[in-house]
Order: structure tokens, then sequence, then C-alpha cells
């Protein structure tokens, strides 16, 4: 499970960084949001891996270990909304520039 | 560990009774903008009454800022606790003379900000939101200084990073969208960074909270990691605070917006990156930072003396103010360098002198255009002698962003110099001076040539609006006065400096019931 995600997070960032040092602001966009997910998944794990168990507590079980970290989830779904908000954003912005020059480059002009 | 049980006692958990009233002060610099931005994106068609709402809640912000730090100088920090739980669970606010001192300055930038917007803003800037971005800005601004928890932290820089967005591409001409373009990409790239560093904080450590982190980072068994999370802090903050190779986003964008925003970007956002590093490098990250002190200190260095020389090279207004910007930034990060008390009291007193005065000088920029013909140093002429009062306020600001008497610069100069020869590193005083004389000479040739030389018979010299002079003035009120008795600045940075390097009464606000834990 660990090396799973491990290599899940590796391919993701790697995949991300690489479009995101692409000239198009489409392949930038989309390396944006796989770096965004890389790190919601980094997030995730850093409360430990733990499969089939609530984050929240019940009344009648008392014992920790019978539940996973809720704080990596509460993270990862702040991170999640604000990454979804600026990619909306973001992806407005490169469509005006888009309109305004005409092409995709990220410098508005192609070289 | 399955097999033990553990009972969970979760009153302990929780705060029983209410919280002080004069502790809630500490969220009404937040909440008050938060408040105020969505109120007038309801009233979004009642354009009249926007910039009135906005200054009268800046007003309130900055009387609220300013009496927290009354109470931070007299008594020491205090701290507030979201949801009713206690500290390492809720989110805590905590105010420290450095948090307060910054909160201060940039609402009272802001607003002084806002009273330049009411002749440069018109009815297109207000239709799109400006009163509404820059309040949701401020929320953010203020929330960044003021939170005592690291993941909310980063919350607070997304929340000014968005508005900064809607900011910058205002009249959403071609030249905005491009510089916000830019902007956008490294600035995500940053708060990517800081995302990833938080999430392996949580890892490492099991808290957020800044002060858990301060007390738990001495006793922590396997430090490994820290070296890593403090690289990763320092590359994302650099970026934020636009230091030297990662700096590009800033000349590619500041000169674009409108020139209020420009100058609030300017006076305010650069100094959050320093702010955010001053909190995670001394007061978490302290034995890493000493490790990653010749790095920082060659940074620094390269950043004031290529951002000075861009100002140099440059002959638009704007862009060489966005040059200067950075070569402040340079400054500063040489006080972050040393780490001593004397380089960070002159790091924590520079950033705030120069909130105000970078705020000023795009703010001059603005005027000097308006009254010439653009921001174009080629056309600029002849203002010497057809508007002296205007010459007047640039050549003391230009005393001011050189860092020569009588203004405020000079002092926290002195005490950064002075910190860099007590340290050894006399090459890093001989930087900040020579960036200084750089600096001089960028302003004197905009002094020579805007104002000295004879104006072109074609270009005439338009009537300077009487609002920009008096906001030039009521920004330079506070330079000359610090300039001339910076005693109490002096007296303010210190100790916000000591409350960094012992953090041990920012611990005991946040947790009064344990000194360990």
């Amino acid at each position: 499970m660990e090396l799973v995600l491990a290599i899940g997070i590796g391919v993701l960032a790697g995949s991300g960084v690489f479009l995101l040092l692409r000239p198009r602001t489409f392949q930038v966009i989309i390396g944006l949001s796989l770096l965004s997910y890389a790190v919601n998944l980094f997030i995730f794990s850093m409360g430990r891996i733990r499969l089939n168990a609530a984050p929240v507590l019940d009344p009648a079980a008392n014992d920790p270990a019978l539940y996973t970290d809720p704080v990596p989830q509460a993270l990862v779904l702040t991170a999640i909304v604000i990454g979804f908000a600026m990619t909306a954003l973001f992806l407005v912005v490169l469509l005006a520039s888009r309109g305004f020059t005409g092409t995709d480059h990220v410098d508005g002009r192609e070289r | 560990m399955a097999g033990e049980s553990y009972q969970v006692d979760r009153a302990q958990a929780m705060i029983a009774g209410p919280v002080a009233s004069a502790d809630w002060l500490i969220v009404v610099p937040v909440v008050l903008p938060i408040v105020c931005g969505a109120l007038l994106l309801m009233f979004r068609h009642r354009m009249r009454i926007h910039a009135f709402m906005a200054l009268a809640a800046l007003a309130l912000v900055t009387a609220a800022n300013a009496s927290m730090l009354r109470r931070v100088l007299a008594d020491g920090p205090f701290s507030m606790t979201m949801g009713g739980w206690l500290p390492p669970f809720g989110i805590s606010f905590t105010a420290d003379v450095l948090g307060v001192s910054f909160a201060l300055v940039g609402s009272a930038v802001a607003f002084i900000c806002c009273l330049y917007s009411l002749g440069d803003i018109d009815r297109t800037g207000r239709r799109y939101g400006f009163y509404a971005f820059l309040m949701l800005m401020m929320a953010g601004v203020n929330g960044a200084f003021l939170t005592g928890d690291m993941f909310n932290l980063y919350v607070w820089f997304e929340v000014f990073l968005i508005s900064s967005f809607g900011l910058l591409i205002l009249g959403s001409d071609k030249a905005q969208i491009d510089g916000a373009v830019k902007y956008a990409i490294l600035n995500l790239v940053a708060t990517t960074l800081f995302l990833i560093a938080t999430g392996y904080v949580y890892g490492t450590f099991g808290t957020l909270n800044m002060a858990d982190l301060a007390r738990k980072v001495d006793g922590l068994s396997d430090t490994a990691p820290l070296m890593t999370l403090s690289a990763l802090y320092l590359l994302a903050f650099c970026m934020k605070a636009a230091a030297f190779p990662v700096n590009f986003w800033l000349p590619a964008s500041y000169h674009t917006p409108r020139i209020v925003t420009a100058a609030l970007f300017g006076g305010l956002l650069t100094k959050i990156g320093i702010y955010a590093l001053m909190r995670s490098m001394i007061l978490i990250f302290a034995v890493e930072r000493a490790a990653y002190s010749m790095p920082i200190a060659i940074v620094a260095g390269a950043t004031m003396i290529l951002g000075a020389l861009g100002a140099l090279a440059q002959s638009d207004l704007r862009r060489m103010a966005g040059f200067l910007v950075i070569s402040g930034v340079g400054v500063m990060l040489s006080g972050l360098a040393l780490g001593s008390e004397g380089g960070l009291a002159g790091m924590a007193f520079y950033a705030l002198n120069s909130m105000v005065v970078m705020t000023a000088l795009y703010i001059l920029a603005g005027t000097m255009g308006a009254a010439g013909a653009g921001f174009s140093l080629h056309d600029l002429g002849g203002l010497y002698r057809a508007r002296p009062l205007l010459a007047a306020i640039a050549f003391l600001l230009i005393l001011a962003a050189a860092a020569l008497p009588p203004a405020s610069g000079l002092w926290p100069k002195i005490v950064l110099v002075q910190a860099s020869l007590a340290e050894g590193a006399g090459w890093l005083a001989g930087a900040i001076l020579v960036s200084g004389f750089l600096t001089t000479l960028a302003l004197g040739r905009v002094f020579l040539l805007a104002f000295w030389r004879p104006a072109s018979a074609s270009l005439p010299i338009a009537r300077v609006p009487s609002l920009s002079l008096a906001v030039l003035l009521l920004l330079l009120v506070p330079v000359l006065l610090v300039g001339l008795y910076p005693e109490p600045v002096i007296a303010m940075s210190g100790s916000a400096a000591k409350g960094l390097l012992d953090p041990s009464a920012y611990i005991q606000a946040v947790f009064p019931q344990a000194g360990g834990g």
C-alpha cells in the first residue's frame, strides 16, 4: 500500500513538474493540477495509512487505534477546495489571455 | 498499540469558560474586512457608498490593531483559540509584537491607499469590485499576520492571493492579463511548496500550532526531516517575498495594474513573505536557519544589488519601483541571514519602513505620471519649475527610499549594518551600503530627468490632483517623524526580535496552564 501510494505521488508530481515547465498555458494549468493532486495525496498519507477506519470518535469505543487521523482529511479537504477555486479562476484568466493575444503561449506571443 | 485501551476524556480538550472579552479583539482585523467585503458584493450596484464603507472598515481595523499593539507592548502576547477547543486542537490566533506591528502598519497603509483610490478608481473599477477585493485581501493580510497556526497561514496566503489576483486584472487589458499569468503561475508554485512543507510538518510533529511546534522542536528525536522542511519553507517564502533567483514574477506583473493596486502590492505583499520567513525560520527552525545562514546571506546580497541595478536600468517609473521593492527585500533578508537580535530587529524595522515608503513611491510615480505625460523617464521633465510642492515631496521620498537622513529608512539600515559588523559579516554590511548607493543613483536619475530637466515644449504639464498631494504628505508624516525620533520604533522592533528568539512568552500565551506539555 505504501509503495503504491509513494509511486502514485511520485508519478503525479513528476508529470506535474514536467508539464509546468512547458510553454503552453493549457499544459501549465494541467501541470499545476497534477502537482496539487500529488500534494493532496501526500498530506493524506501524513496521518499514517489506515484502511477501513472512521475519523470520527465513537463514545462507546475510546481506543485511538481504532480510528484514522481526522486532521489530514480536514487539511486535504481545505486544500482541494482552495485548489479547485484557484484552478477555475486561473482558467478564466488564461482564456482571457488566449482571447487577447490569439496564442496560448505563456509569454503571450510565439517566439 | 491496538491492545491497550485508552480512556479519551474529551472534556480535557475543550475550553470550559467563555473567552475573555478583550481577547475577541484579535479576530476583528480579519472578521471586519470579510463582512465588509461581503456587504460590498451585496451592494455592488450602489457604487457611491463603496469607498466610504471600505474607508470606515479600514479605519476600524487600524484602530483595533493599534489597541492590540498597545496591549502586546505592555502585557506581552495573547492568544485566542477558535471553536471552544484547547490550543493544539483548535486553530489559534496569536498576537505578538511582530505580527501586530506588521498588521497595524499594513492596515494603516491600506487605509491611505483607499483614500488615494477615491481619485484613482473610476466607475468601471468599482463595478468590477475593487473595494470588495481590497477588503478580502486585507482580511487575508491581517489573518496571515495574526494567525498562530501553520495551515491557517496557508489559508490566509491563498485568501490574499486570490483577492490580489482580482485586483491585478481589474482593468482587464492585455498587459494586465499577461502580468497576471506570470504572477499566478509562480505564486501558485510557491503556495504548493508551502502546502507540501505544511503537510510534512504535520507528519513530523503531529501538530500545526506554531507555539506547539516551537516547544516541540527541541525535544524531537528524529531531526532528519527538519533540514528538508526548513529548505521547503525557505524556498516557498523567498518566492513570496521576491528574493533573487525566484523573483521574476514581480517585475513581470507589478507595473501593469492601477497605481493604487501596485502601491498596495509593493507595500504589503512581499512583506508577508518576509514575515512568514521570520515566523518559520526563527520561531521554529532556528537551528536549521543557522545552517542555511551562508546561502541566505548570498541570496540577500544578490537580491539587494541586482534589484538596485535593475532599478538603475529602467526608464519606466513603475518598473523602477518594482525593482526597488526587490532591492529592499534583499536588505531585509540580510537580517534573516544574521539571525542575531540586532539583525532581526533591523529586518522588522526595515519591513515596516518599506511598507510605507514603497507605497508612497508608487503613489508618487502615479502622481508624476498624471502630471507629466506617462511614466517614461524619456518624456517626463520640467516638474521642478511647474510643480514645486510635488518636487519637494519627491525629494523627501527619494531620501526615504535611499535610506538617507532625515527619513526613517536610515535607522533600520544602521541597525542592520551594525548587526552584520557585530557578526563578522563585513561584506554583507558592504552590500547593504552599495545597494543604498545604487538606489540613490537610480532615484537621483529620476529627480534629474523628471524634475530638473526642462520640459519638452510639446508635452504640457497637467494639474496635480490635490488628493494625491494630500495622500503623499500623509505618508511622509510617519516617515519624517520616525526619521527624526526613531527611539520608540527601534524599541518595538527590538522587542519583536526578542519575542522571536525567546518564544517562551509566545508559548506561554497559547498554553497558559502548562510550561512543558
